[in-house]
């Protein structure tokens, strides 16, 4: 591609960029500091012990595990068809 | 230097652990909650919300920094990086306490994520008192201890934990945080009276007292094993011990903490008025 | 002598070995079992604290599952630091190498994804540019301008359709999976990271960009990457960074 032409290209993607932005005010008010997001609820607590009935001897056998068939993984590939198992693409990845 | 200030400067009411989804029900109404207590490890991050919504907080709000990761009791020396965050976070938003706990969670640079127990004899007991200076002298003010929930004790302790925590004060000029929900657990676990630890602890050094919930379970031979899970509203035996407390300390700053399973703002608020209705008892 | 920490964590980690030696009850008998409270709580804690942390992960293998490979990661890979909000960044690595999930091979990159939306959360706020300087630049200008993006910004380039599965378990009604490679654009346009799929070329744009090229060679590098599956076309690409507010600084250029 000559330079012209991707100027010309480069010039046209920013307008068309701009031109489907919304609002771009950037407030950091009070209100924005509401809610939690899922990204956020992982937190440090003292004393935050749990009573050792059940899972003491559970939870802290390591070695025992073993992949039972459950979740969302078996719904995804249980299509059949080849979009449904999930081959890996190459696509758009450095050479 | 560290200033000859009392213990904390959180004011002698209620306060409650704060978590993020209280943030508009605390700015809106937070009575008769006065002030609030973070802690420090979820604020080290470098943006974002969680610091958002503490600068918010603490231009209302008294606010108590208690950490949850420093490892005073560990064996190893304490990690200046994590010094370096604290003094961070203490120079940023100058809190109006700072606390850690009696007991170690790092080892070997992995972090555990538990309030582990070490035993009290004269060694732990320099070795604690190294790491409290060093940890007043990279934050610049004194700081608060608090005594821990223990579900088993060391063949090797000298010392009892009260005279323990007495010693470490005398030694540092830290303060003390006394949890009585921890005293209780620790009574009924170590098969010990709870008064007699109220009555043995330097009650003059403690500039906050923690309350919070524990479950009841029961160990090999069918002994009571509290847990300390932070998870349900105060027992009652452990607001009759703050009964007695107060009745011998006056009145403290009081924290309800409520950690998992985390209610709604009414019933925390709930116990925190609870926590000032036991104050208003207390001749000042 | 007492118990040391190092015999101490070493127990903690590992249920096989023996309650170490020097711990009572209370009552004049050895801890026993009052052990497993300290075990129980290092266990729970941080395997709640990674269900927090990864969701779809979570919901692909189900929480039996998850529970008991958590297990195995934690005493692997204890964390390395007190803000359990950063803990799980080896879990990718882990995934990667844990043969008996080898059939799921799209999992360390959900999981790369889901670390990358908990770092944007945790990240520096910063100040995005008016977008219109970008286009008040010369066009010389903006072709040899270099960006600055914001600490916020992360880019997940995978073989996997590694956006669509995450939404499928994350959104209410996402469809099912189809089999296209997704790079994913994470930014933050306020205190919600968002996570968008990135149009052909627009990985290789994005990571161009962050390495210090030029807006212009960007584009080219781009362009080769798109070559025999259409052209690259740069709007969308822009279009994800400007409203992720993930532009803060534009250093424009003298000529191409």
């Amino acid at each position: 591609m000559s330079n012209i032409m991707k100027t010309v290209a480069i010039a046209g993607a920013v307008t068309a960029a701009l031109a489907a932005q919304t609002s771009t005010a950037q407030a950091m008010d009070q209100e924005k500091c509401y809610g939690i997001s899922l990204a956020g609820e992982n937190d440090c607590k003292a004393g935050a012990g749990t009573t050792c009935a059940g899972s003491s001897t559970v939870d802290y056998q390591g070695n025992a595990w073993k992949f039972v068939e459950a979740g969302t993984c078996e719904s995804m590939s249980k299509d059949g068809d080849r979009a449904g198992s999930l081959e890996p693409l190459d696509r758009d990845l450095p050479a | 230097m560290l200033d000859a200030h009392p213990f904390s400067a959180l004011p002698p009411g209620p306060g409650v652990g704060y978590k993020a989804q209280y943030f508009q029900s605390i700015m809106e109404n937070p009575a008769p909650v006065e002030w609030l207590e973070i802690h420090a490890e979820n604020y080290m991050g470098d943006g974002g919300r969680p610091l958002a919504q503490l600068r918010h907080l603490s231009e209302r709000f008294a606010i108590s920094v208690h950490g949850v990761g420093l490892s005073i009791g560990g064996e190893g020396p304490l990690d200046p990086d994590h010094l370096a965050r604290l003094k961070t976070l203490c120079g940023w938003l100058n809190p109006a306490s700072f606390s850690e706990h009696l007991a170690w969670s790092t080892h070997d640079s992995h972090f555990l994520n538990d309030l582990l127990p070490l035993p009290y004899t004269a060694a732990t007991l320099t070795r604690v008192a190294d790491h409290i200076d060093a940890l007043q002298e990279a934050i610049g003010r004194r700081m608060l201890l608090e005594n821990p929930s223990s579900y088993l004790a060391f063949d090797k302790s000298t010392m009892e934990e009260t005279a323990f925590l007495s010693e470490l004060s005398a030694r540092t000029g830290c303060g003390l945080l006394l949890d009585v929900n921890n005293v209780f657990i620790s009574a009924t676990n170590l098969n010990l009276d709870p008064h007699a630890y109220i009555d043995a602890f330097p009650l003059d050094k403690v500039g906050e007292i923690h309350l919070g919930g524990h479950d009841e379970d029961a160990d090999d031979h069918g002994a009571p094993l509290l847990i300390d899970s932070h998870g349900r509203e105060v027992a009652d035996p452990v607001w009759s011990l703050l009964h007695y407390t107060l009745q011998r300390s006056g009145p403290r700053p009081l924290l309800i903490e409520w950690d998992a399973d985390v209610p709604d703002w009414p019933t925390l608020a709930a116990e925190a008025q609870r926590a000032a209705d036991a104050l208003a008892q207390v001749p000042a | 002598m007492s118990v040391s920490q190092d015999t101490f964590r070493a127990a903690l980690l590992d249920s096989a070995r023996p309650v170490p030696e020097g711990l009572s009850d209370g009552h004049g008998r050895p801890a026993g079992a009052r052990f497993s409270v300290y075990r129980n709580n290092v266990a729970v804690s941080l395997t709640e604290a990674l269900e927090v942390s990864f969701p779809a992960i979570r919901k692909l293998i189900g929480d039996e599952n998850f529970r008991g490979l958590m297990g195995i990661f934690l005493r692997q890979h204890p964390p390395t630091a007190p803000m359990i909000s950063q803990y799980g960044a080896a879990l990718p690595g882990f995934l990667e190498g844990f043969e008996p999930l080898a059939h799921l091979g799209y999992l360390p990159d959900v999981a790369r994804l889901e670390q990358a939306l908990r770092e944007s959360y945790h990240a520096a706020d910063a100040v995005a540019i008016d977008p219109a300087e970008l286009q008040n630049l010369p066009p010389d200008a903006l072709m040899g301008a270099t960006l600055t993006l914001a600490p916020t910004l992360r880019l997940i380039r995978s073989r996997w359709p590694v956006h669509e599965i995450w939404a499928y378990n994350m959104e209410d009604g996402a469809p099912k999976p189809s089999g296209n490679a997704q790079n994913v654009l994470v930014t933050r346009p306020e205190f919600d990271p968002i996570a968008t799929p990135l149009a052909p070329g627009g990985g290789t744009f994005i990571a161009a960009l962050a390495d210090g090229q030029t807006f212009g060679t960007a584009f080219e590098v781009a362009t080769q990457a798109t070559k025999g599956g259409g052209e690259f076309d740069l709007t969308p690409t822009l279009s994800a960074l400007i409203a992720g507010r993930a532009i803060i600084q534009i250093r424009p250029g003298d000529s191409p």
